[in-house]
């Protein structure tokens, strides 16, 4: 083959096809790693589970005490705090997020700075033109940050902060309403009302940020059509968006819902540890994850088989949710571009 | 039909009464529009007071034993004054290090895959399946699969053991933002490259790579900012120490491992002042390294929307 230096183009030679053969393997088995590490994992600790598995069974899932000393091994409890903490953080922590994310997705934060800087007739002079989109971009950060600060910080802050903050408000409510059962056990501390107040607080961007995106995916003709038939922004936001969006909205509360089931530090280090099944949010109870975190660092030789059941149990749950929302949210996905 | 001109224009109005047409807070429903905009914007500041108030508690408690000494010395026993955590910011970088090493040459591998795929590539669509629900799973479980996997077999905790659940963590992420940063790179870059007798590999590594860069590093970065707060994963997998993880000179990584956020975590129930403080130090140092890291992950991403 002549050598020109007018040529650009050249057939590969041998050791470039070679080097792509090689390098399509490296990516194809990439791939393969990074989706079968799900259905790994989840094997690996079935496997692991297996001796505890054939020695408990069921009665594993639906016994009450736990006591390695006793050999003794059932986590109703744990599974009933899990879902309970978790349930009632979605239920706070989905209205609230909704909120915001209704406000963030509206603007309102711009368009209030806007007004403001038209008080001084100055939203059209150069620096103030991107006040009210640097307003909402400030704002929307704000509530992003929150899913930056770690978990264990989380923690941190809710045994010195959160617990002294609201115990005089528990006592109360356990001296007036002490007779229903949701206040019928006074605060001692840590409990269920400080950790799912925490877990509130870490699911509000999850939330937040999702059912935005879903807002925001609406089209806006939509919008536009209801203004012009003279619906307020509300009724618009009632009547149609919040509609339009129901499905990414689901999606968002679902893929939330996942995350706090599965939140460990924060749980381990507030809800107090207790094996017991109550109603009550000011009696401390325990979680799966918090169960794992606790026990695995000292467990000996027979206890790990029965953590790995515990994982496992806790590995399902948290799959089935996470599924089901991926699916919504693939499928709210296809509607939008369509 | 035409308009008759005889008609004065502003007969049509005529008997409209036009207080009607403003808007005024006693109408039902511009009120409650009001009210419901005055709802959310009260949701949204109540919001950001945890944020301000963790954000105050570590600035005022961690700030005031932060020290020299706290990022240089190592943790003290119990009733001991002094001592810090400099042990564990040694071992948090350490361990996230090696789940950066193990992470972002497969995620980015995986992702060139998938953004290679069809759209009607069932593989590829169940890959990314499988990522995604890997991004929904909880940490801890990370822990307990490297715990029965390399724990057991290797029969301790070490700080391998440590960065590879970070690794797990890392991994779903990094493979589906740069399968994204990458599906953003024009196809017709990437068809002139290969039309110009580029193999595939020469065509991802010297236009899809170097194209997408800004957009596959945020993802890297995000998935380290993340990486670096986990406690759960690192709990039994790493452990915890009282020790440097240097001895004569090396860093000795087959050892039970120190981390900031496990020592936040066992030192936030135990009543020894000193250890308490200590830990809303090592709180202060640990999100500021996640909000640095944030930072810059943004500062990439506003660069790569800004090149769009």
């Amino acid at each position: 083959m002549p050598t020109n230096h007018q040529t650009f183009a050249q057939p590969p030679s041998a050791r470039q096809r070679v080097l792509d053969q090689i390098f399509g393997v490296l990516t194809r088995a990439a791939a393969w790693i990074a989706g079968l590490l799900v259905a790994v994992i989840v094997l690996q600790i079935a496997w692991k589970a297996v001796p505890a598995v054939r020695e408990h069974g069921l009665s594993f899932l639906t016994g009450t005490t736990w006591d390695p000393k006793q050999q003794q091994f059932g986590i109703l409890p744990q599974i009933w705090g899990t879902l309970y903490s978790s349930l009632l953080a979605i239920v706070i922590g989905g209205v609230l997020g909704l909120c915001i994310a209704i406000f963030l997705s509206e603007g309102f934060l711009g368009s209030f700075a806007f007004r403001v800087l038209s008080l001084f007739g100055a939203q059209h002079r150069r620096w103030a033109l991107r006040i009210p989109d640097r307003a909402d971009l400030l704002l929307r950060n704000l509530v992003e940050l929150l899913a930056a600060i770690p978990s264990v910080v989380y923690g941190l802050w809710g045994i010195f902060v959160v617990i002294p903050l609201i115990r005089p408000w528990a006592d109360w409510l356990h001296a007036r309403f002490g007779w229903t059962a949701l206040f019928s056990e006074p605060l001692q501390g840590p409990g269920l009302l400080p950790a799912v107040i925490v877990l509130t607080v870490m699911i509000l961007p999850t939330v937040t940020a999702l059912s935005r995106d879903a807002l925001a995916s609406v089209p806006p003709k939509l919008r536009i059509a209801a203004y012009g038939i003279g619906a307020t922004r509300w009724e618009t936001m009632l009547a149609v968006l919040l509609p339009a969006a129901k499905r990414g909205i689901f999606g968002a509360i679902v893929i939330a819902f996942g995350r706090a089931l599965g939140e460990t530090m924060a749980l381990a280090m507030l809800i107090g540890n207790a094996n017991k099944i109550s109603l009550s949010i000011l009696s401390p109870a325990n979680t799966l994850a918090a169960l794992l975190a606790n026990s695995f660092p000292e467990a000996g030789p027979k206890e790990v088989p029965v953590l790995m059941f515990a994982a496992l149990t806790l590995l399902l749950i948290t799959l089935v949710v996470n599924v089901f929302g991926a699916l919504i949210m693939s499928r709210a996905g296809v509607e939008k571009k369509a | 039909m035409t308009i008759q001109s005889s008609q004065p224009f502003h007969e049509p109005f005529e008997g409209v009464d036009m207080s009607e047409l403003e808007r005024s807070l006693m109408r039902p429903r511009t009120f409650l529009d009001v009210a419901g905009s005055a709802l959310t914007a009260l949701v949204t500041g109540a919001a950001l007071v945890p944020l301000a108030s963790v954000l105050w508690m570590l600035v005022v408690r961690g700030g005031k034993s932060l020290s020299w000494n706290a990022l240089t010395q190592a943790p003290p026993a119990p009733l001991e004054p002094g001592g810090g955590f400099g042990n564990a910011i040694l071992g948090t970088l350490v361990m996230v290090g090696i789940a950066a090493l193990i992470s972002i040459p497969t995620g980015v591998l995986a992702g060139i895959r998938l953004a290679q795929a069809r759209e009607d590539d069932r593989i590829a669509f169940a890959i990314r399946f499988g990522a995604k629900v890997l991004t929904g799973m909880p940490s801890i479980l990370a822990g307990v699969f490297v715990y029965g996997s390399i724990v057991l077999l290797m029969g301790g905790y070490t700080a391998y053991a440590g960065g590879l659940a970070l690794a797990i963590l890392m991994l779903p992420t990094i493979v589906l933002t740069s399968e994204e940063a990458l599906r953003m790179v024009p196809t017709l870059m990437h068809e002139a490259a290969v039309g110009m007798g580029a193999t595939s590999t020469q065509a991802v590594w010297m236009v899809l790579l170097p194209t997408a860069l800004p957009g596959i590093l945020t993802g890297v970065v995000l998935a380290i900012a993340r990486a670096a707060g986990e406690t759960a994963p690192l709990l039994f997998t790493a452990l915890f120490s009282n020790y440097w993880l240097v001895a004569n000179g090396y860093l000795e990584l087959a050892y039970p491992t120190a981390s900031l956020a496990v020592l936040i975590f066992n030192f936030s129930s135990v009543p020894f002042e000193n250890q308490v403080e200590l830990a809303w130090s090592a709180a202060l140092v640990l999100v500021l390294m996640v909000l640095a890291t944030n930072l810059i992950g943004q500062a990439l991403a506003s660069r790569r929307a800004g090149a769009r």
